[in-house]
C-alpha cells in the first residue's frame, strides 16, 4: 500500500501513512489528478516532510501520501498536473525548495522562508510586496493597467496586473500577500490559546467554515464525538454564514451592471441574515460559536421559533430581490457569456465551490466527505454548465434556497431533539504523532485543514487550504479577452478572500 | 417596470432609526465588560491565563483593568473565571478618543469619545468623507463598515460618505493589525489624503494587532505603526452600531 485512506474529520497514527520515495509520491499525484482525483493539499512541513491530500469520485475516504522533500530543489509536477502550481510556488516560497521546470515560478505571499537560510529566487534584500517580473503583452497598442493594493472599495488589498489592447484584456495577473499576517506560522506548536482566533480570522467572513474545519481536525486527533445538537447548530451556522455572503454577492453583482433595486435590498437582507447568527451566538459573523468538542451556545423552543420567522421572512424578501434579477433582461445580457471559465480549466486548475459547479463539476464537501448532520441530510447542489457570471450568480441562487431547504430541516429537527449537552470536554493534549483532516464546504467552497502533531502533541504542521487559494486564478482566466471594465463584475461573481489566501 | 415598483412596495422602508431609536440587540451580543475584581480569589489568574490576547492585568490585588483595545469579546475569560469576576454586557457604545481610555477599571467612568474641536467641526461636521484601508484585515471590520453604507443603515443621512480616493478623503479608516506587506501602501495612502484629516481605528487588530499581535509580521494596528489616531472603536468585529455610534460621537450628533 502506497497511501492512506482517512474519512473527513478523522486521525491516523503518522506510522500508518507511509513514507514514499519521492519519484513515487510525485508519479502518484500526476497519475490521480489525471484520473478522478483532485489535490486537496499540497506541502511541506519542518524536516521537509511532504504531504498531499488526494480527494477521488470513489467514496468519502480522502488519500493522504507522505514523502521527504529532496534539497534544494526537485522536479515540479505543475506541467503535468497544473492543479499543483500554487502548491509548488508555496513550497518554493516557505522551505526555499526550487520546483524546476515550473513555468510560473513566483512568491505567493512575499516572506522570507520559514526556518531555512534559502531563498527560491535567490533574494538577498529586504522583500517587498508585488515585486516580481510579471507577464508583459508587447506591442505599440498594447498598455499596461496597475491596480491596487489599495483599491477603490472597502474591500481588502490586492495588485492586479492587466495587459489591455483598448478596452480588451489580453492577460491578468494578481499579486497577494499584502495581508500575510504569519498564521501558520503562528500555528505551529499549538493549539494555542489564539489557535481558535486565528481560525476565525483566517478569512473572517468564513468564521464558521474555517472554525469547523478546525474543531473537526482537533475532535478527530482527540476522538470525540460531537452531540447530534452541536453538529446541527454549527451547521445551521454555517448555512447562514453561506446565505449571508450568496445573498450580499448577488446584491454587489446586480450593483456592478448597475442594476439598484437587488443591491440595495440585498445589502439589507445580507444584515438579516447575519442577524441571525447573532440571535445563535451574539456575534453576526459567529465569533465564538465553535469551539473543539461542540458549540458554546444551545438554542431553545423560542430562539428556535424566532429564527424559523426571521428565516421565512428573509428568505421570502431575498426570493423577491433576486428574481427582479432575472426579470431584467438587460441585466442577464450583462451576465451571460461574461467571464468564461470552461470545464476543462476549471478541472485543470482544480478549481472549488460555486465557481466550480458554474463551470458543470459537480463537488462539494457536504456531498462527497460529508460532516456533522450532513452525512443525513441531503443538500441539492448548486449546478450550472457554462462558467460565466450569469453561471456563477444562478449558482449562488440555487445554493440560497437549497441552504434555505436545510435550514428548515435542521430548525426541525432542532426541535425535536431532546435536550441535552451541545459540547463533549476537549481535553487539551493530543495524541503524538498523529495526521488529522477537516474539511468542510465553506460559501466559497472546500476548506481543508491539515494537522500534523509531533512526539509532544503539539502542531509540526498545520495546513489551511482556504478555497480562494485554488480560485485566484480561476478569475484570471475568466478576465481573458474580456473587458477591462467588466472585471468588478467578474471579481465580484467569485468574490474571493485575500486573508484567507494571504494567511 | 411594474415589477420593480412591486418589489419595492414589498421591501418597504428598513432604515433604522438610530440615534433617536436604538435597534434592538441580540440577547447574547456581547458588549462593554464589567468588572467585579473583589469577588476574585486573592491568588487567580484564570481570566489572565485564558486571555488569547493577554488583555486582562492585575495590578495590585483587589483590583483589574481590562484593555478594550486588546480585548477580542470572546467568552474566554468570562468561561474560565470561576467567581464571577467579570460579565459581558449589552453596552455597544465602546469608541475613545485616546488610546488609554480604552482601558477599563472598575469604579472608573469610560471615557467615550469627545466631540472634535471647534475648528474641526466647522470642516467635518456637515460632511465628513471616508476612505477605508484593509491593512491585514479578516474582512469581519471591512464588511461591518461596509454594512454602514446599506439602506438598513444609510450612513449618508449623516453626512458621512465612503469615497474611492484618498484624494476625496477627510478621515482615513484603517482596519487590520497592519501587515508589513501592507504598511507602504498604508503610509502612501495617508499620505495622499489631504490635510487636516482624521484617522479612525477600527477592530482590535487596527488598535493593538488583536489576535495577531505577536507575529512579527504585523506592526500592532494602526496605534502600534505609530500613526496618531483620532478615534478607536475596539471589538472584533465591532458590530456596526458600535462604529456609527463612535462616528456620530465624534460629529457631536450624539452625546450621551
Amino acid at each position: 500500500m502506497t497511501t492512506a485512506a482517512l474519512t473527513n474529520g478523522s486521525a491516523i497514527p503518522l506510522s500508518a501513512v507511509p513514507r514514499l520515495p519521492f519519484d513515487q509520491f510525485q508519479d502518484h499525484l500526476v497519475e490521480a489528478c489525471g484520473g478522478d482525483h483532485r489535490l486537496v493539499c499540497l506541502c511541506v512541513g519542518r524536516g521537509l516532510e511532504g504531504y498531499a491530500v488526494l480527494a477521488g469520485t470513489g467514496g468519502p475516504a480522502l488519500e493522504v501520501l507522505r514523502t521527504t522533500f529532496p534539497e534544494p530543489d526537485f522536479p515540479s509536477i505543475t506541467p503535468e498536473c497544473p492543479e499543483a502550481h500554487l502548491f509548488e510556488r508555496e513550497i518554493a516560497e516557505q522551505r526555499g525548495l526550487k520546483p524546476l521546470g515550473h513555468p510560473w515560478l513566483k512568491p505567493v505571499r512575499y516572506h522570507r522562508a520559514y526556518n531555512t537560510g534559502r531563498d527560491a529566487w535567490g533574494r538577498t534584500g529586504p522583500i517587498l510586496p508585488g515585486v516580481t517580473p510579471f507577464f508583459r503583452v508587447e506591442g505599440s497598442q498594447v498598455h499596461e493597467v496597475a491596480v491596487g493594493p489599495v483599491h477603490a472599495g472597502v474591500i481588502e488589498p490586492g495588485h492586479f496586473r492587466f495587459q489591455c489592447n483598448g478596452e480588451t484584456v489580453f492577460n491578468l495577473e494578481i499579486a497577494l500577500g499584502y495581508q500575510h499576517r504569519g498564521l501558520e506560522a503562528a500555528l505551529l506548536c499549538g493549539p494555542h490559546r489564539t489557535t481558535l482566533k486565528h481560525m476565525e480570522t483566517a478569512s473572517g467572513d468564513t468564521t464558521i467554515g474555517h472554525a469547523w474545519a478546525h474543531c473537526l481536525a482537533v475532535e478527530g486527533l482527540l476522538d470525540l464525538q460531537v452531540p447530534l445538537r452541536a453538529g446541527l447548530i454549527r451547521a445551521v451556522a454555517l448555512e447562514l454564514e453561506r446565505l449571508a455572503n450568496h445573498t450580499g454577492d448577488l446584491g454587489a453583482i446586480a450593483g456592478d451592471v448597475g442594476f439598484l433595486p437587488t443591491l440595495s435590498y440585498c445589502g439589507r437582507l445580507r444584515g438579516d441574515w447575519l442577524n441571525m447568527t447573532a440571535v445563535l451566538c451574539g456575534s453576526r459573523l459567529g465569533r465564538d460559536l465553535l469551539k473543539p468538542g461542540g458549540v458554546r451556545f444551545d438554542v431553545d423552543t423560542d430562539r428556535l421559533a424566532d429564527l424559523r420567522a426571521r428565516l421565512e421572512a428573509t428568505a421570502a424578501d431575498t426570493a423577491n430581490a433576486v428574481e427582479l434579477m432575472w426579470n431584467t433582461p438587460s441585466v442577464l445580457a450583462r451576465l451571460e457569456g461574461t467571464g468564461r471559465v470552461i470545464r476543462a480549466q476549471a478541472e485543470n486548475l482544480g478549481l472549488v465551490g460555486p465557481a466550480a459547479r458554474a463551470s458543470g463539476l459537480r463537488q462539494d464537501v457536504r456531498h462527497d466527505h460529508p460532516f456533522g448532520p450532513y452525512a443525513e441530510a441531503e443538500i441539492t447542489l448548486g449546478h450550472e454548465d457554462l462558467g460565466d457570471v450569469a453561471a456563477r450568480a444562478r449558482v449562488r441562487w440555487q445554493e440560497i434556497q437549497a441552504s434555505v431547504e436545510f435550514l428548515r430541516w435542521a430548525l426541525d429537527v432542532l426541535r425535536t431533539l431532546p435536550e441535552g449537552p451541545v459540547a463533549v470536554p476537549a481535553p487539551r493534549a493530543l495524541p503524538p504523532n498523529h495526521l488529522a483532516l477537516g474539511m468542510t464546504e465553506g460559501w466559497r467552497g472546500e476548506i481543508a485543514h491539515l494537522a500534523v502533531t509531533d512526539d509532544h502533541g503539539r502542531f509540526s504542521l498545520y495546513k489551511l487550504v482556504d478555497p480562494s487559494f485554488h480560485n485566484w486564478t480561476g478569475l484570471a482566466l475568466a478576465l481573458r479577452g474580456e473587458e477591462i471594465s467588466d472585471f468588478p463584475l467578474c471579481n465580484k461573481s467569485f468574490n474571493l478572500s485575500y486573508c484567507g489566501f494571504d494567511l | 417596470m411594474l415589477k420593480i415598483m412591486a418589489a419595492r412596495l414589498k421591501q418597504g422602508h428598513r432604515t433604522n432609526r438610530f440615534p433617536e431609536v436604538v435597534p434592538p440587540m441580540p440577547d447574547r451580543f456581547r458588549g462593554r465588560p464589567v468588572l467585579h475584581p473583589e469577588r476574585c480569589a486573592e491568588d487567580c489568574s484564570a481570566c489572565q491565563e485564558a486571555c488569547p490576547t493577554a488583555a486582562i492585568t492585575k495590578p495590585t490585588p483587589g483590583t483589574m483593568a481590562l484593555d478594550l483595545g486588546r480585548c477580542l469579546f470572546c467568552t474566554a475569560c468570562t468561561e474560565a473565571c470561576p467567581d464571577h469576576g467579570l460579565a459581558f454586557t449589552d453596552e455597544f457604545r465602546l469608541a475613545t478618543g485616546a488610546r488609554e481610555d480604552l482601558v477599563l477599571r472598575q469604579d472608573e467612568t469610560y471615557q467615550l469619545a469627545r466631540e472634535l474641536g471647534e475648528k474641526a467641526m466647522a470642516l467635518f461636521g456637515r460632511s465628513l468623507k471616508l476612505r477605508v484601508v484593509s491593512a491585514g484585515g479578516c474582512n469581519g471590520c471591512e464588511v461591518d463598515v461596509n454594512v454602514l453604507g446599506t439602506i438598513g443603515w444609510d450612513l449618508g443621512r449623516f453626512g458621512i460618505q465612503i469615497v474611492a480616493s484618498p484624494r476625496h478623503a477627510d478621515a482615513v479608516v484603517i482596519c487590520g493589525c497592519v501587515t508589513r506587506n501592507m504598511e507602504l501602501a498604508l503610509r502612501k495612502t495617508l499620505d495622499a489624503t489631504p490635510d487636516p484629516k482624521l484617522v479612525i481605528a477600527v477592530g482590535a487588530c487596527a488598535i493593538s494587532g488583536g489576535p495577531y499581535l505577536d507575529q512579527e509580521e504585523q506592526l500592532g494596528g494602526a496605534v502600534g505603526a505609530g500613526i496618531p489616531v483620532d478615534l478607536l472603536i475596539p471589538g472584533c468585529p465591532p458590530h456596526p452600531l458600535t462604529i456609527l455610534d463612535g462616528l456620530l460621537r465624534l460629529l457631536g450628533k450624539v452625546k450621551n
